[in-house]
């Protein structure tokens, strides 16, 4: 029976890492689809805004009782993961609490991990609460109908079992601890200052039982902790990995700097320059794509866009503070992400059904996923930049997508191509001579 | 008015064989609104009586190229911005003030990848750094415990963390400073930027400056200040939409500070 358990955890394991090792694969795989952008410079910089963003969740405060209860989640799912490497050590070599012997020390460790458990428990009722009873704005908005709305509830729902079963799992294992003379292999060890509560339950219950339950709630549990890995993928709770890398790799420039073009800078040069010889150029590599302005889907953004896509929590700050979402535009910064992570997801599936290659679909980012309207809406003002609590940076993706429209379709609005026409007629968005640049001086 | 500004030219000073201190870059609206060209002379009056040796480009200034970029014309952008800095470097420019919170940041932040490398600042930020050298002096006078609430420009504010500056100044002017619930951070667009000033609005059920004006107003100012000539637009025309033009008044900085001084 011990060879047994061992080898079908060890199974569990394997195929529980592996699939998500796949998943995850397939996600740098899509992640790569992007353009190269150099995000390697200034490391102390990086490594400091993932320490204070992502580790130390700064921006997550700005709402405090979000951000609290968040850490509360967030402090459980790390803390108790500790957890998790007894469970893997006792699961492969067939001990019980292994690392039992560090005694007061693991005391401290196992009551501090059922304190979390239990205040997760709550931050997890009130998350659900502010979902479904209260439905605050931003989680009641058509961004999220169909999955994402039930994707966050599962998540939720998900940890209230895995809670729940770390619990029980406690409280067997204490009730079996306190049998007089000891009970097979379950020492006294741990305290446990939550599940002491749930142990009473087991009373009157047959040792063997209890037995069998102790161990159908650790299998259970480490069960629901593999699925849960594996479902990250399918969810917006991919952000818990991808939040690190994502503030890492995120743009260190002033906010109001958006980037500058070089393929423009040197057509422009050419243009400028009396004596550019336009056919000194080397001539052009006949294999290359020719390259766009701006960009129509997902393989014109750069990869630090697609980074962003994958570790949007959908939690909406972004949407909730932009100035064209508060006054009833269609823009929503938040489904600018949903949008280019979904359609992330179809072009992936589409490389994976076409054995390893692209395969267009006459569909593109543009269009089928955000509309122009959406696009114009937006004020540039960074209100979603500055909110998000992962450093996603959604206007990016706007002007990108707004550079193609001008660019490479003469599809700005009407008004928008008269002061462009100004400006280059007369270096005034308005009509007014350049002559009379000065005149306020006499008047 | 027959008010005499001094106001030298780049080319004026090149012809006699001076370099100013620093460079005044008035901007389109700086030139042509009529609005924000009392801006410009409220500006210009506090360098004239600080004895700031600057001059302005005048006639051989463009769009900075804001507008054009923010709409995702980065041709336009490039253009203009590659014209400017030509004539910018010519003139061996080193340090540019500007009112325009728009101009602010394509000057510091994108003209440098372009060839054009300056310390730049707004002209908030200018201010205070002379008062703070003790080249001004202003007493709260007339604004004395008058209820001042500032409006956080996009592009001075978010876009380059500068948030203290246009705040100092106010406090200088003994007034009380009053911060609507969006402010510095958090605080709300006017809805000008990223080229809207020059379009109408996306259909919705509100205009933005309507609901930015609304935040100002439940501060019950007597002032709202601004520091961007589109912002002060678009709460001007906020204000007039709630009828509270008699009682509420939108100013720039400089303005505050010129009238503080009397001038």
């Amino acid at each position: 029976m011990g060879y047994l358990s061992s080898i079908l955890f060890a199974i569990l394991l394997a195929v529980g890492f592996g699939y998500f090792y796949l998943n995850i694969k397939k996600i740098i795989r899509n992640i790569n689809l992007g353009q190269e952008v150099d995000r390697k410079d200034n490391p102390q910089a990086r490594w400091k805004n993932m320490a204070m963003i992502a580790l130390g969740q700064s921006k997550m405060v700005k709402r405090p009782i979000s951000g609290i209860l968040h850490i509360i989640v967030y402090a459980g799912f790390i803390i108790i993961n500790i957890e998790l490497l007894e469970i893997i050590i006792d699961g492969l070599f067939g001990t019980h609490r292994i690392f039992a012997f560090l005694g007061t020390f693991y005391d401290v460790l196992i009551g501090s991990f059922e304190i979390l458990a239990g205040l997760v428990l709550l931050a997890v009722f009130a998350f659900w609460t502010r979902r479904n009873i209260i439905r605050l704005k931003r989680f009641a908005s058509k961004d999220l109908n169909g999955f994402p709305k039930n994707d966050a509830n599962y998540i939720l729902y998900f940890e209230v079992v895995l809670m729940s079963l770390f619990l029980l799992m406690n409280a067997s294992d204490l009730h079996l601890q306190n049998i007089p003379g000891g009970f097979s292999h379950y020492i006294t060890a741990g305290s446990y200052p939550i599940s002491q509560f749930i142990a009473p339950l087991f009373n009157g219950v047959s040792s063997e039982l209890v037995m069998v339950l102790n161990e159908l709630f650790w299998w259970l549990h480490i069960i629901g902790i593999l699925i849960f890995m594996n479902y990250l993928y399918y969810s917006k709770h991919l952000h818990i990995l991808l939040a690190f890398p994502n503030t890492y790799f995120a743009d260190l420039n002033a906010k109001g700097k958006f980037n500058n073009l070089e393929s423009v800078t040197n057509e422009v040069k050419l243009m400028m320059d009396p004596n550019a010889d336009p056919y000194a150029a080397p001539p052009a590599n006949e294999n290359a794509v020719p390259s766009k302005f701006g960009a129509s889907d997902i393989q014109d953004l750069n990869w630090v866009q697609l980074l962003n896509a994958y570790t949007c929590t959908e939690c909406g700050r972004c949407t909730s503070s932009c100035p064209a979402n508060l006054t009833g535009k269609q823009l929503s910064p938040r489904k600018i992400m949903m949008d280019t992570r979904d359609r992330i997801e179809e072009v992936g599936k589409n490389i994976d059904a076409n054995n390893g290659v692209f395969v267009p679909d006459n569909k593109s980012l543009l269009n089928d996923y955000i509309t122009a309207e959406e696009l114009w809406a937006c004020t540039s003002c960074n209100a979603c930049v500055e909110e998000c609590p992962v450093n996603i940076n959604p206007l990016s993706i706007i002007v990108d997508l707004r550079r193609y429209l001008v660019m490479e379709q003469s599809a700005a609005p009407m008004s928008l191509n008269a002061m462009m026409s100004n400006i280059e007629n007369n270096g005034a968005p308005w009509q007014y001579n350049q002559q009379d640049r000065l005149n306020w001086k006499n008047e | 008015m027959s008010e005499v500004l001094i106001v030298p030219t780049m080319a004026e000073m090149l012809s006699q064989g001076k370099q100013p201190e620093v460079l005044f870059w008035v901007g389109c609206a700086g030139s042509f609104d009529d609005r924000a060209k009392k801006i410009t002379k409220a500006f210009v009056r506090i360098l004239n009586r600080a004895n700031v040796s600057f001059a302005v480009l005048g006639t051989e200034e463009s769009c900075s190229g804001d507008p054009a970029k923010r709409a995702g014309n980065e041709f336009l952008f490039q253009m203009q911005a590659m014209t400017n800095i030509e004539v910018l470097n010519a003139y061996e420019i080193k340090k540019i003030v500007t009112a325009c919170p728009h101009c602010f940041n394509t000057l510091k932040n994108e003209y440098p990848e372009l060839g054009g490398k300056y310390e730049v600042l707004h002209h908030t930020e200018f201010l205070k750094s002379l008062l703070d050298d003790g080249r001004l002096t202003i007493e709260g006078g007339q604004f004395k415990g008058k209820r001042i609430t500032f409006h956080d420009p996009c592009y001075l504010g978010r876009a380059n963390n500068i948030y203290e500056a246009p705040r100092d100044l106010i406090q200088k002017l003994d007034a009380e400073l009053v911060e609507m619930k969006r402010s510095r951070a958090n605080g709300l667009c006017c809805g000008a930027g990223g080229a809207q000033m020059f379009k109408d609005a996306e259909p919705g059920n509100k205009e933005i400056n309507i609901e930015r004006t609304e935040d100002a107003l439940e501060t019950k100012p007597d002032i709202i200040a601004a520091g961007c000539p589109f912002c002060n637009t678009m709460m001007t025309d906020g204000i007039k939409n709630k009828e509270k033009e008699g009682e509420v008044k939108v100013i720039d900085i400089a303005e505050l500070i010129a009238n503080a001084m009397d001038l």
